[in-house]
């Protein structure tokens, strides 16, 4: 080695270093905050009492027990609903199957406390349109509703519809990379249809649908925006908003960092589960070659299918989108829009009056930006050091990196106020306390993505650079960087769209000059001002829309990438 | 407090326990007041903007900022429209991490200018009309506030839902079975309207009214602004609660909307405005509170807002009840200054969030 010492000085180690220890503070000063605060008084003292209280007082426990039901519950219903939907997609005939996958992966885009405004409008006993619609057919009296969303079982619907989702991507996926021959020998074996998907298909995909259901629970347990908008009128709360309602005047961090631990144990023990459950699946697909999946023919059914797919991808699109729309552009949300009632003045109050919209607009797209940018060179630089292994100790960033997975929003932003409220870093009320909360929240899927697309450029590429003589930072400018352009845009788009929706760790470090979109929706939602929320979630949904089409337009690419580089 | 009362006794009574209570007395006289002279514009010119904290419902609050950056071109005022009691925290959490966003504060909980006054986050400045022309009620003797507007804190219901022979008359009258499920209301821990009236309510009516009350299934919102909003659109028949305003505007436009000021008395609510000692943009600051204590911009509340005004020179809406047809409770901000804590535990044991 050393006769072929590089020419120039090979920064990687100190690179590695200050990465790592970058990471660790990111993560380490929070977090040990969190704990710290969970296990003091007031005044600083040890103490255990935080958590007696958390778990005697009824106004703690309730909470708790609300958040583990409704997670229960919300997990349940996904995988009911996503694994006979992913099914249909991936393994029948059934028409428009394209167009349904694309629909499903498009309801992910809304933000899940969009969605739950928008079931307001819909479900909202005697305002909701559709219990409107359901009195004027029926001729229910007045005070009769068939739905209500200010319920318990209104929030897990309303949580349901956005969370199915990420149960039926996974479902769908892996039932598309089943190995068709599995099914064709039993029904070679004189299995009929039936017989055979409830033998081979649904065993095979039963730890994809359990991995699903995990992922439904953790997403439901961690939420905050659709708790605090249906639930508290309801007269409950969950977890998360418990936690932020203990950060309302006067304010006790102590009892809201020991009520976030549970969360993130939790978080943590359920990631662990999770690959757990996905590292076995590898027994189900062992062997050669596979083909194509055969698609099983529904027949009569094909149009039914297809009939409840629609209705299915109605509850968390075409309804709340038209709810939403009506609102915004009628004079009367609670009416259906007339064109005597059709208006403009809730765009022109919302862009021309309201005078938080256009500083919340550019809080929000200096720190996306931002965030997408350093977060996204950071993802970068970590999952090269740890795809080529570039130097010892790689394993420990692929850990940090991969970490914030394991901190709810919420609790990262409570653990953030903790650690930066005080000296020598005092960085609340500064857009840079935003950044790091959204570049930690964003770091493990940029990470994921990235990592993945270095694995498919070979390294043959880049050890021809470093036998020229090149240093291992121009190795990677000159040769990997252009061909991860593409998978590098991708991310960026991505964690851009990421930063754009998040609410949970920014309703809990934002000060009036640091207010980002998804809190001034949510502030206008504790006032009722409707007219302006459904504007502004639109032009969130249209803004967040645009990047992804720009992203997906890219991420067509990237395979042709990956392909040349092979 | 007992019945008939001409305005002006009403308005230098309402504001009597916010004095008793407002200020250590302090050796000196208050300031002198200032007129709104050429160069406080020009200096407020140069600040060129103002961030105002109120608790007033946004839409009014944005045509308020706009008749002032109409009146002084070149100003631009951001409007941070939050629940006082939400405002309250994020002040005191500001202040806390060192820092100064606000100018210019108006609450609907007369308690917080008496606490941030005992914490000297004030600035002393007394615009010539409440030197000349405000009651002594509703202007800090020190000259640290005065009131920027005055509601009240009434029952309302929808006259489509509701018939008007079947109406609550009282508080009482909510607690009738026949009204559970029907009924929205805010919250105290969110609303300065609401942290006032529930100290007014819980002292004449006593806790166990709202006991009761939380059995009704009642809807729990936040602002003081969302009852009236949810009650016009449907979805509830009658608002426990809110600012008065909001129904006096509805009724205006010909919604279906009734408001009943209750037997018992009816909450009144006193919302001051002050200038922080900290201000970034002080002469903007001063500039702006001493324009929205004028006659024409409170007489701007009271047309455009349906507030009301502790200005005598402003005239009330002819389809507003007068004070002195009104039954009012009386409003003791040093209690609620002292007391908020214990008043939000005690409503939340009760209605639970």
């Amino acid at each position: 080695m050393t006769a072929k010492a590089p020419r120039l000085f090979d920064v990687s180690r100190p690179v590695l270093i200050a990465v790592a220890a970058l990471l660790a503070i990111l993560i380490a000063l929070p977090m040990g905050w969190l704990i710290v605060t969970s296990f003091s008084t007031k005044d600083g003292q040890a103490t255990l009492g935080n958590f007696v209280t958390l778990f005697t007082d009824p106004s703690f426990l309730d909470p708790l027990l609300a958040t583990l039901l409704l997670s229960v519950s919300v997990s349940v219903i996904c995988c009911a609903v996503a694994a006979p939907m992913g099914w249909l997609v991936a393994r029948t005939d059934m028409p428009l199957s394209r167009t349904v996958r694309t629909l499903v992966m498009a309801s992910l885009v809304t933000p899940p406390f969009v969605g739950a405004v928008a079931w307001e409008m819909l479900a909202a006993p005697n305002s909701g349109l559709l219990n409107q619609l359901w009195r004027l057919i029926t001729g229910a009296p007045d005070d009769e509703a068939l739905f209500d969303i200010y319920t318990f079982e209104g929030l897990i619907f309303a949580i349901a519809c956005y969370t199915f989702p990420y149960v039926f991507i996974l479902v769908a996926n892996a039932l598309d990379r089943m190995p068709g021959e599995l099914e064709d020998a039993s029904s070679m074996l004189g299995a009929r249809t039936w017989a055979t998907a409830r033998r081979i298909t649904v065993p095979l995909a039963l730890p994809t649908l359990l991995a699903g259901a995990l992922v439904a629970f953790l997403q439901t347990l961690n939420q905050f925006g659709s708790p605090a908008i249906l639930a508290i009128p309801a007269g409950f709360h969950t977890l998360t908003t418990k936690i932020w309602s203990l950060f309302q005047f006067p304010p006790k961090p102590e009892l809201a960092s020991a009520a976030a631990l549970p969360l993130l144990v939790l978080t943590v023990a359920l990631l662990r589960a999770q690959s757990l459950v996905l590292g076995r699946r590898g027994y189900a697909v062992l062997g050669g070659k596979y083909g194509a999946p055969r698609l099983i023919r529904l027949g009569p059914w094909r149009w039914p299918a297809v009939g409840l797919a629609l209705f299915v991808l109605s509850l968390p699109l075409f309804l709340p989108y038209a709810a939403l729309l009506n609102t915004a552009f009628s004079k009367v949300s609670s009416q259906l829009i007339t064109p005597q009632t059709f208006t403009l003045h809730n765009v022109v109050f919302t862009f021309g009056e309201l005078s938080s919209t256009l500083p919340a607009l550019q809080n929000t797209f200096v720190l996306a930006t931002a965030t997408a940018t350093v977060g996204g060179l950071l993802a970068l630089l970590i999952a090269y050091i740890v795809a080529r292994r570039a130097v010892v100790g790689h394993r420990v960033l692929a850990f940090l990196a991969t970490a914030p997975l394991a901190i709810p929003g919420i609790v990262l932003g409570v653990g953030l106020f903790l650690a930066y409220t005080r000296p020598p870093l005092t960085l609340y009320g500064t857009l840079w306390i935003l950044l790091i909360a959204f570049v930690t929240i964003e770091l493990p899927a940029a990470y994921q993505q990235l990592g993945s697309a270095f694995h498919s450029v070979h390294p043959e590429l880049e050890e021809a650079g470093r036998m020229l003589g090149a240093t291992r930072l121009r190795t990677l400018k000159d040769i990997t960087a252009p061909l991860l352009r593409s998978a590098a845009i991708a991310t960026w788009c991505f964690v851009f769209v990421g930063v754009i929706r998040e609410l949970s760790a920014a309703v809990i470090l934002f000060t009036s000059e640091t207010k980002v979109l998804s809190v001034l929706i949510f502030d206008l939602k504790e006032s009722g001002d409707v007219g302006a929320i459904a504007v502004l979630s639109l032009t969130m949904v249209i803004l967040t829309t645009v990047v992804i089409v720009i992203a997906n337009r890219i991420g067509g690419s990237v395979r042709l990438t990956s392909r040349v580089a092979g | 407090m007992t019945g008939k009362l001409t305005r002006r006794r009403v308005l230098a009574t309402s504001g009597t326990a916010l004095m008793a209570s407002g200020f250590v007395r302090s050796a000196q006289a208050a300031p002198e007041a200032s007129r709104i002279t050429p160069e406080l514009i020009e200096a407020a010119k140069k600040e060129g903007k103002i961030v105002w904290y109120t608790s007033v419902d946004l839409a009014l609050g944005e045509k308020v900022a706009k008749a002032f950056e109409t009146k002084y071109p070149g100003m631009d005022v951001k409007v941070e429209r939050s629940g006082a009691e939400r405002n309250f925290q994020r002040i005191g959490q500001e202040y806390a991490s060192k820092i100064y966003n606000c100018d210019v504060v108006n609450s609907s909980d007369a308690a917080h200018l008496i606490i941030w006054k005992r914490q000297k986050m004030l600035a002393a400045y007394v615009p010539e009309d409440v030197a000349r022309d405000f009651p002594a009620a509703h202007k800090d003797p020190d000259g640290m506030f005065s009131s920027w507007r005055i509601t009240l804190c009434p029952i309302a219901y929808n006259t489509k839902l509701v018939k008007a022979e079947d109406a609550p008359k009282s508080y009482a009258d909510l607690l009738d079975p026949k009204w559970s499920g029907k009924m929205v209301k805010a919250h105290p821990g969110y609303s300065g309207t609401i942290m006032t009236a529930t100290q007014q309510l819980s002292r004449d009516l006593g806790w166990a009214w709202f006991e009761k009350l939380a059995r009704q299934k009642v809807m729990q919102v936040q602002s003081a602004t969302e009852p009236p909003k949810k009650m016009v659109n449907g979805e509830r028949a009658i608002a426990v609660d809110g600012g008065e305003y909001l129904p006096i505007l509805m009724r205006e436009k010909g919604d279906p909307v009734e408001i009943v000021y209750p037997t018992e008395g009816t909450p009144l609510i006193t919302g001051p405005s002050g200038i922080m000692a900290n201000a970034p943009n002080p002469n903007a600051a001063r500039l702006f509170q001493a324009w929205s204590m004028t006659a024409e911009a409170q007489q701007l509340n009271i047309d455009v807002a349906g507030l009301r005004s502790a200005h005598p020179k402003t005239k009330d809406k002819p389809t507003t009840k007068k004070f002195s047809d009104i039954k009012l409770l009386r409003e003791e901000a040093n209690v609620v200054a002292d007391k908020a804590d214990e008043i939000k535990a005690q409503y939340v044991k009760f209605f639970k969030v």
